[in-house]
């Protein structure tokens, strides 16, 4: 009897060999694939602070753009970049937070919510040259705006518009019914209840999600070049309706040449970017789980 | 009397005020409905100004040459206004950018979701969301400086411009995008299915490939079309990196202009207002946005078509 189960059991034992080396195979690829985005990320990281730490100083930061490599500086893309990120939050927070609260707060359930619903999240998804034609053709021509920085910021607006509207509306769905009932229970009508309990519950998540959708419009490259073309700007934009260039362009205008030395200040400037990203990102971070704490006591 | 006279003054105070209440009320409601409508109004604004354009393009070059032709030389004599070398480069950057990005993303998944202890996953979700983070001008600077000239050490008489270099970056630009969703879906799995399987002797990558990804099938397709059209819109890397070179080789190792880099290229130089090129690049921008407007909505209905509800 048990010499007729052996065959068996010795064929079972190899099957079970054979499954946990495939499993460790397999283990190992999916470690790897893991590291594929982490080690690509840190090479990245390397590779630009490797070049453009050489050319980081202070003149860098303060000087315009040049032809010659070593007195060329950013700027004026800095403050480009500044006039439109402060532009953008302008025009974005009041109508991203607006759209949250009413599809969150007002929005019956009918086919035109689902249509405002699909729509914002499809928005989400089509390609940032697109909003730049967009702008170029309705806000730069049509309401001859022409290649300002109001025309920039409003076609950024859209662009960053959906991330605004996602983020503040889980933040207010965050906020807990029972604060809603209390306000009501002492006899608030809904624009009070919105206004003096939702809104500022929820502040801390709208401000977050806002900044995390500022850094994305900070990055923007492709609209912003179809607005405001490819230009040399030797002054700081005064007024809303100036020409401007933006950091992301001015790193491309330095990478498109050939010469080595303005890779180099690509580098550097890319190094500026990322350094405001980073910020960013910490602000938002820091926010977030300091109100995830606060919500929890 | 005088106790009565308050009385009635304070409530009509009262419903003075609580007129005013419902009046605010009642404006703010709608202004807050017009926010919403602003979305609408932004997709029927690109539906519009790409349409409106792109016909007067049309009324000087017939939609059947646009669309079958196999040259564009727009700005070069012989003019020729054949779409079709534009699709074909961004489709073969984004065809070696999925190669790269649809496993590598899925395998990264299933080890976060399934093998991956909690802490290891709190220090590497992060650090993939930095990725997704990082400007795409960066992503072209590092194509051109650093895995151009690797790859050049490979393939010897590799030209600086070309699809490879800018598909294989793109791949790891996307990773995060089909990792984050492909997880949450997995993650959706309920544990008893799980396990079930381990309670039969099943082993962990048994589980994960068996059980886990089929069940997160939908979300992992929805994650696979969601990164190939933003693959398919993404602009900077490829303009920076695969050259402009309208080309309808679907050679990895040759120069190639996707949709996007034309558009960006044109841009550049400020074409005139109305004049024929100014036109071009939203009759190009129209099939863009087509190609991944399709995708999105395909992307959205599969998940919600085809979401399992445990």
């Amino acid at each position: 009897m048990a010499s007729e189960l052996r065959p068996i059991s010795d064929q079972l034992r190899r099957r079970r060999t054979y499954r946990r080396v495939l499993g460790g195979i397999f283990y190992g690829l999916f470690l790897a694939s893991v590291c594929v985005g982490i080690v690509g990320l840190v090479v990245l990281l390397y590779e630009v602070l490797s070049n453009g730490l050489p050319w980081m100083n202070w003149q860098f930061i303060t000087d315009y753009p040049s032809r010659h490599p070593e007195e060329a500086g950013l700027f004026s893309a800095l403050m480009g970049t500044m006039w439109l990120m402060a532009m953008t939050a302008l025009f974005t927070v009041p109508v991203g937070v607006g759209a949250a609260i009413y599809l969150e707060e007002y929005a019956p359930r009918n086919i035109l919510t689902r249509v405002i619903e699909i729509n914002v999240a499809n928005l989400a998804g089509v390609p940032s040259i697109v909003y730049g034609l967009l702008g170029l053709a309705l806000f730069v021509t049509w309401f001859q705006l022409g290649r300002s920085i109001l025309a920039g910021s409003m076609t950024l607006s859209l662009l960053v518009l959906p991330i605004v509207i996602i983020s503040s509306r889980e933040a207010i769905r965050a906020v807990p019914d029972s604060y809603r009932q209390a306000a009501y229970a002492m006899g608030a009508d809904q624009w009070q209840v919105i206004k003096q309990v939702i809104l500022p519950s929820a502040a801390p998540g709208i401000l977050t999600g806002t900044i995390l959708a500022m850094s994305r419009a900070i990055g923007e490259a492709a609209p912003v070049i179809a607005i405001s073309a490819l230009v040399y700007l030797t002054y700081v934009p005064a007024h809303p309706m100036d020409r401007f260039t933006v950091l992301p362009i001015q790193i491309y205008n330095w990478i498109a040449r050939p010469q080595d030395e303005f890779r180099g200040l690509a580098a550097a400037g890319i190094i500026v970017l990322l350094v405001i990203l980073l910020t960013m990102n910490a602000i938002a971070v820091f926010l977030r789980n300091r109100y995830q704490v606060r919500s929890e006591e | 009397m005088r106790v009565e006279e308050s009385k009635n003054i304070s409530d009509q105070i009262i419903s003075r005020r609580r007129g005013a209440i419902r009046i605010e009320g009642f404006i703010v409601k709608w202004v807050f409905f017009a926010c919403a409508m602003i979305s609408i109004l932004t997709t029927t604004g690109i539906l519009f100004t790409l349409i409106y354009q792109a016909t007067s393009f049309f009324n000087e070059i017939s939609i059947w040459e646009f669309l079958t032709g196999t040259r564009w030389t727009p700005i070069l004599k012989p003019r020729s206004y054949g779409v079709l070398p534009l699709v074909s480069g961004t489709l073969l950057v984004t065809l070696i950018a999925a190669l790269v990005a649809l496993p590598t993303g899925l395998m990264t998944a299933i080890f976060l979701s399934e093998y991956a202890p909690d802490k290891l996953r709190r220090v590497v979700k992060p650090v993939l969301e930095v990725l997704a983070g990082i400007p795409t001008v960066v992503y072209g600077y590092f194509a051109l400086t650093f895995v151009t000239p690797l790859l050049q050490t490979v393939f010897e008489g590799l030209i600086v411009f070309n699809a490879l270099s800018a598909g294989l970056v793109m791949g790891v630009m996307i990773i995060p995008m089909v990792s984050s969703l492909s997880e949450d879906a997995m993650m959706a799995v309920p544990r008893n299915l799980r396990e079930g399987a381990y309670a039969l002797g099943a082993t962990r990558y048994e589980v994960s490939i068996k059980i886990v990804v089929p069940a997160a099938l939908s979300g992992i397709i929805a994650a696979f079309i969601l990164a190939i059209s933003r693959a398919i819109g993404e602009t900077m890397l490829v303009t920076i990196a695969a050259g402009a070179t309208p080309s309808l080789s679907f050679n990895p190792m040759e120069s190639v202009q996707t949709m996007t880099a034309y558009i960006v290229q044109l841009s550049l130089g400020e074409a005139p207002v109305g004049s024929l090129e100014y036109n071009t690049i939203f009759a190009v921008g129209l099939v863009l946005f087509a190609m991944t407007f399709v995708m999105n909505l395909l992307g959205f209905w599969i998940v919600r078509r085809f979401r399992e509800s445990y």
